[in-house]
């Protein structure tokens, strides 16, 4: 049981890591939504339900959801001004 | 100042930061031996007080209400906040670009799953007293059913719904649902948010009084809120796009 | 050998340099509100660890009955609110990014320090 939940606690510093070092921000997002997914399995191993229900919905799903349509937004954004500027 | 300096002060003020943490963490408890005595008075007191089986909803939601309530209202300031920010003086009529379009399996599953995901979002909202839920991930997943509407390609239908001016009506209810059921003890001649409401039998679903009352508003604001979130982030792209 | 009782709270400093790296060397606005989120996890990690007990179970008596030895819940309490507002609050930065990529029209910081005026 000890090796498991440090190996679990290994493998999240490591991911971590790997979210902060993504340098394409689409890229990233999906990196957040796995960082999320082993954080909420991680939570379960320390015997925590209500906390991993709320971090699968909301790190996993919501946040990259969110964070989706904000860079969604800007890219349309600099369409249409790209597309008014050469007219 | 460029690059290296910042790099430099960072590493500085990592090492100072490490140092004073691990002789901080030198008294933690060690991983695996919670000595504390809260967690067990609670745990042991809490179904037989509240008539709830989820001791952390019980906690959240009465024992530490006014920390959730606080909370609650972090999330409706800042759904205000990217509703002013971002919201648009002028509807523009938007080019219609023309984009590759969601595969018909991706459409299709999207819309099948939307009955499931809402009913299985309002199960974990209403049970928040009896098993691990609640209104705070029940009201997420609700939100993300009607996010699946928009995934299967029914802009009209996800348009309608969402800049619906009920949305913000619900949302401001729920909010203020919450200290509305605060200020009722208040008017009963009890303490603010107190739980005054008869108790019921543990593991009903109708028990623990003001707690699946206030589990459900936080869901319904929580659902709300993010709806209105995800609509103030598309309305451009929504309204270019209409087919 | 290995100092077991230490490792989550070793993970949990790591995750906050590594969210406080992210910041320093970002090159754009919303790496720096991802490496934020990465930053508030490192809280979760840390709380966690401190109410944990080995053999323990989770606190929700619905099956089991109230005398069971069970982790802490005041812990668990605090979390899960903050889970929920934290992606709020992160779509309200990422609200002030899109604002100031439609004022200034770049989405470096480098950049957005020497536009002044």
């Amino acid at each position: 049981m000890k090796i498991a939940g440090s190996f679990l606690l290994l493998l999240i510093a490591v991911s971590g890591f790997m979210v902060v070092r993504t340098r394409d921000v689409t890229s990233q997002t999906l990196a957040l939504s796995f960082y999320g997914l082993l954080l909420a399995v991680m939570f379960f191993f320390f015997q925590a339900p209500d906390v991993a229900l709320s971090q699968i919905v909301v790190g996993a799903v919501a946040l990259p959801l969110i964070i989706m349509l904000a860079i969604a937004r800007m890219k349309h954004k600099e369409k249409s001004k790209g597309s008014e500027g050469g007219q | 100042m460029n690059v290296k300096w910042r790099l430099g002060m960072f590493f500085i003020a990592g090492a100072c930061f490490l140092f004073f943490y691990l002789i901080a963490a030198r008294n933690l408890p060690p991983w695996g031996h919670y000595p504390g005595p809260y967690g067990d008075v609670i745990s042991s007191l809490a179904v037989y007080q509240r008539h709830a089986t989820d001791v952390v909803n019980a906690i959240d939601y009465d024992y530490r209400g006014f920390d959730t309530l606080g909370e609650e209202f972090i999330l409706f300031t800042s759904i205000i906040g990217v509703m002013l920010l971002l919201r648009d003086p002028k509807p523009r009529g938007g080019t219609a670009e023309s984009d590759e379009g969601l595969s018909k399996t991706v459409k299709v599953s999207a819309g099948g799953l939307f009955g499931i995901t809402l009913i299985f979002g309002l199960y974990i909202c209403t049970h928040g007293q009896l098993t691990p839920g609640g209104g705070f991930q029940g009201g997420v997943i609700v939100a993300t059913a009607f996010m699946l509407v928009y995934i299967a390609e029914n802009l009209r239908r996800f348009k309608a719904i969402a800049s619906h001016p009920l949305m913000e009506v619900l949302e401001a209810l729920g909010a203020a649902l919450y200290a509305l059921v605060g200020v009722s003890a208040l008017a009963v001649g009890l303490p603010f948010l107190t739980n005054w409401i008869p108790l019921g039998t543990t593991g009903d679903v109708f028990s623990s009084g003001t707690i699946a009352i206030i589990s459900a508003s936080v869901g319904l604001e929580v659902a709300t809120g993010f709806i209105l979130l995800s609509y103030t982030y598309l309305q451009d792209i929504v309204s270019g796009r209409e087919e | 050998m290995l100092a077991f009782h230490l490792i989550p709270y070793a993970v949990a400093a790591w995750l906050f340099l590594c969210g406080l790296y992210g910041i320093v060397t970002s090159g754009h606005l919303v790496h720096t509100v991802i490496s934020l989120v990465v930053l508030q996890t490192s809280t979760y990690v840390l709380l966690l660890a401190v109410g944990f007990r080995w053999g323990a179970v989770a606190p929700v008596f619905a099956d089991i009955s109230p005398g069971v030895v069970t982790v802490d819940p005041v812990v668990q309490a605090l979390m899960l609110t903050d889970v929920v507002v934290e992606a709020t609050v992160v779509a309200l930065l990422l609200a002030m990014v899109v604002k100031v990529h439609e004022k200034a029209g770049t989405l470096s910081p480098d950049d957005l320090r020497m536009m002044r005026g």
